[in-house]
């Protein structure tokens, strides 16, 4: 069986400042099969050119948005990347079946901590709750969602725990990309953050023969 | 065999022009090349010149003087103020160090008197100012750890010739009356009074390199005559040398002086490609003479003396240079390095020698056999550097490079502009907005005044001069931008890159589309055409005007320009199918209706669908 193919796009209109997603984009650029796109780099005037961007989806089984979580959402390109990528009559609505099976999640750094991100929390809502329109995106285009990876407390983050973000990362990245993984299982898991790293995670999600 | 000029002129080019392109061949520097042009056409081999060689040799040693004002141009007051502790201190320990260690040996080995002992021993003590620079320039050493060790000991050297020069009469046993050239009374004044006559020449030269040479320049390059600026450069280069000289300093050193002093005008770097081909040619012939006048009956005469003292001499310089080194933090590779580029004698000892012989200090046959012997070093040290290069700098290769010895990104910018008029400027103003300082050449001198005044480092020249882009930094730089008003000159300054700096990124400025076709068929890659943002930009606020939402209109000319640059280079391949009678008037209108056909089609096949509800409802 093929390798799934990954597509990691992104989104950082200020990426010479991160330190969060800086660390993630190398180790995806590390990571054997990993396209990385650096989507402010290739559209900064947002005049984002759909037929590259589709070809793009179409030779991918997996995309990654992976962008800071400004304002409880995902930087302006990402969504303007959204609004003219997206196409009734290719990924939606009539004959829009185009992405139908592929796979889709955001990885994202944020300023706040899970903790933070609960009903009695400061910010009210999850993670989960508030990356809901994306999950909806996705099951309108016929895609299926997965579970997301936060780096959270990425403003105070100390470049020991950085890192073994990014090894996680490397680790979420070889494991979607291996055939013989059941992705659609996932759909128990809230957050990658949740299956341990280093650990033997992976063999819980092991295809039936 | 004493010829016309014309026909030296032809033996002397004629010899450089076979064996140096040979000598580059073949790996082993232009310098032992010119050496080896001397020795053949010298009164040993072919014959050609005879014993007029020296003062040919006399002559082109102002090549020399011409070195070290160019070093001095690359060298601005604050810089050469910060090496002063490198220069005293390195130069003064190699000079001292080698003196100290050759004395006792011509003393006691080789039974001199201690006066003539004390000549050789500081005659040797100098290196070859003319050789080692040329070496450094060539193989891109000179700012190496090795390269401004190198540079600071030369330096030394040249200043300490003349308190050398002024000890020898102390040593000779005849007593020489000197010549008195007093001409006026002023003349025999100051010759009275050397310490003021050296410190009028100096102040001299200061006032006149740092407030009167700017404006007489400017007024030179305003009459647009090329050659006028040549001639007030070399003027100006031996009207310094003259001065020092006549009060008693070295000329090299006045140069040098005068050199630092202009190294933060704006016509450095037209000052630098004006000069630099005539010291480049009288090198050239000081090398060839130094060949010619090889004494090979003196050798032959000596042959036990000459074959000792040679490998001797090499051998004590070399570790007097390589303890110096050390001792300033020149270490592993660039310490050999050091010691091999500094072993040979200079030209200066030729001098030393040619006084302390009148003197009495050496007899003539002696000082027939060390002159050969300083020359005979000189050829080694060419072939000891191949040899270094070859072998010994092979195994220090893989050893982790010291960041020491990393040349200096800061010293050279990344950017060059070329032309700095309303493009170019507004380009230079909006890089150094965003803190990246680039190196600017211009040719109107008026223009370079006024934005020097505002603070900015632009040079005057025509950039369309290999000499100047080489002085201007163009063998590091990373992009050029060409942003010359005349299209003609933007050509050549293509043309000239492409040639001789294949690594430089051109970004260039095209006029109008005929102009970036004949860019493209060049292959050049980044084209900016004037007229085409500024009516897009037009266009937007236009249609803006007749009541079309400004971001849809935005979209569209993003989308016109990515399909207009992509025409282009698709018209600029069929253009050559066409018939070649057809003149670039009707070129022009035919390739306008291919565009506006383009246009046309592309808004029949694509429809523009983002955010558009109207087929929602569909």
């Amino acid at each position: 069986m093929q390798s799934r193919r990954i597509a990691v796009l992104l989104f950082h209109p200020r990426f010479e400042n991160s330190e969060a997603n800086l660390a993630l984009y190398e180790a995806a650029l590390a990571s054997e099969g990993v396209t990385c796109r650096d989507m402010y780099e290739l559209y900064p005037d947002f005049q984002v050119d759909i037929e590259t961007e589709k070809v793009c989806m179409m030779e991918h089984d997996v995309i990654i948005w992976q962008h800071p979580f400004y304002w409880y959402n995902c930087p302006p390109l990402m969504k303007q990347w959204i609004d003219l990528v997206l196409e009734y009559g290719w990924a939606y609505g009539k004959d829009g079946n185009k992405l139908e099976g592929k796979y889709i999640m955001n990885a994202l750094s944020s300023g706040g901590t899970f903790e933070i991100y609960r009903r009695d929390g400061r910010n009210r809502f999850t993670y989960r709750e508030l990356l809901s329109p994306f999950d909806q995106t996705a099951f309108l285009c016929k895609m299926k969602y997965l579970p997301p990876f936060v780096v959270p407390g990425a403003n105070r983050i100390t470049p020991e725990e950085l890192e073994k973000f990014a090894a996680h990362y490397k680790e979420i990245l070889a494991f979607l990309r291996d055939p013989e993984r059941d992705l659609d299982s996932l759909d128990k898991v809230e957050y990658f953050n949740q299956l341990t790293p280093q650990s033997q995670w992976q063999e819980a999600y092991c295809k039936t023969r | 065999m004493a010829g016309s000029i014309l026909q030296d002129t032809l033996i002397y080019l004629g010899s450089a022009l076979v064996f140096v392109p040979i000598a580059k061949k073949l790996g082993i520097g232009s310098v032992l090349g010119y050496i080896l042009a001397g020795i053949a056409i010298g009164p040993f081999v072919l014959g050609f010149v005879g014993k007029e060689g020296e003062d040919v040799m006399h002559t082109a040693e102002f090549g020399v003087v011409m070195m070290l004002f160019l070093i001095g141009l690359e060298l601005n007051p604050q810089a050469f103020w910060k090496m002063r502790r490198t220069i005293t201190g390195l130069g003064g320990l190699q000079v001292l160090g080698t003196i100290a260690l050759l004395f006792p040996v011509f003393l006691l080995g080789m039974d001199f008197s201690w006066q003539a002992s004390l000549t050789l021993a500081m005659a040797f003590a100098m290196s070859s100012t003319a050789i080692v620079l040329q070496t450094l320039k060539e193989k891109g050493w000179d700012r190496t750890a090795s390269g401004r060790a190198s540079f600071a000991i030369l330096l030394f050297q040249d200043i300490a010739v003349i308190p050398i020069l002024a000890i020898l009469p102390l040593l000779g046993r005849q007593l020489v009356v000197t010549e008195n050239h007093s001409g006026g009374g002023v003349a025999a004044w100051l010759s009275a009074n050397p310490s003021l006559a050296i410190a009028l020449a100096v102040g001299f030269v200061f006032i006149i390199s740092r407030f009167l040479i700017g404006p007489f320049l400017r007024m030179i390059a305003r009459t647009h005559m090329r050659e006028l600026f040549t001639a007030s450069a070399l003027f100006f280069v031996t009207g310094v040398a003259w001065i020092m000289q006549y009060a008693g300093l070295s000329a090299a050193l006045g140069a040098f002086m005068a050199g630092v002093l202009l190294a933060n005008s704006e016509y450095r770097h037209e000052l630098e490609s004006d000069i630099e081909p005539f010291k480049g040619l009288l090198l050239g012939v000081f090398f060839t003479a130094v060949g010619s006048t090889i004494n090979f009956h003196a050798i032959a005469a000596q042959p036990v003396t000459f074959a000792l003292a040679v490998p001797l001499i090499l051998l004590l310089k070399g570790v007097v240079l390589f303890l110096c080194g050390r001792f300033f933090g020149v270490r592993g590779e660039q310490g050999w390095l050091l010691a091999i580029l500094l072993s040979q004698i200079g030209e200066f000892a030729f001098v030393l020698l040619a006084s302390a012989v009148p003197l009495g200090i050496l007899d003539k046959e002696q000082g027939d056999v060390f002159m050969a012997v300083i020359t005979c070093t000189m050829i080694v040290s060419p072939v000891l550097l191949f040899l270094h290069e070859k072998f010994l700098s092979r195994r220090f290769r893989h050893a982790e490079p010291d960041p020491e010895y990393a040349v200096n990104p800061d010293e050279h910018q990344h950017v060059i502009i070329a032309g700095f008029g309303h493009f170019g400027s507004t380009l230079g103003r909006f890089l150094r907005a965003n803190g990246v300082e680039a190196t600017i050449l211009d040719n109107d001198s008026d223009r370079v005044t006024l934005l020097r005044k505002m603070g900015f480092t632009v040079h005057y020249g025509d950039a369309t001069r290999l000499e100047l882009l080489e002085a201007a930094g163009a063998g590091k730089a990373h992009i050029l931008v060409s942003a010359i008003d005349s299209p003609e000159k933007n050509l050549a300054l293509q043309e000239t890159v492409h040639k001789h700096f294949p690594h430089l990124e051109i970004y260039m400025r095209a006029r109008n589309r005929m102009d970036a076709y004949e860019f493209i068929d060049r292959g050049v890659n980044h084209i900016y055409r004037e007229s085409t943002h500024a009516s897009l930009e037009m266009g937007i606020d236009v249609l803006g005007a007749l009541g079309h939402r400004k971001y849809t209109v935005r979209r569209k000319a993003s989308e016109f320009i990515k399909r207009d640059e992509a025409a282009l280079f698709r018209l600029a391949r069929t253009r050559h199918d066409k018939e070649t009678y057809i003149s670039s008037v009707r070129e022009e209108i035919e390739a306008q209706e291919e565009l506006l056909k383009a246009d046309s089609q592309f808004r029949e096949n694509r429809p523009d669908n983002a955010w558009d509800k109207n087929l929602l409802r569909g």
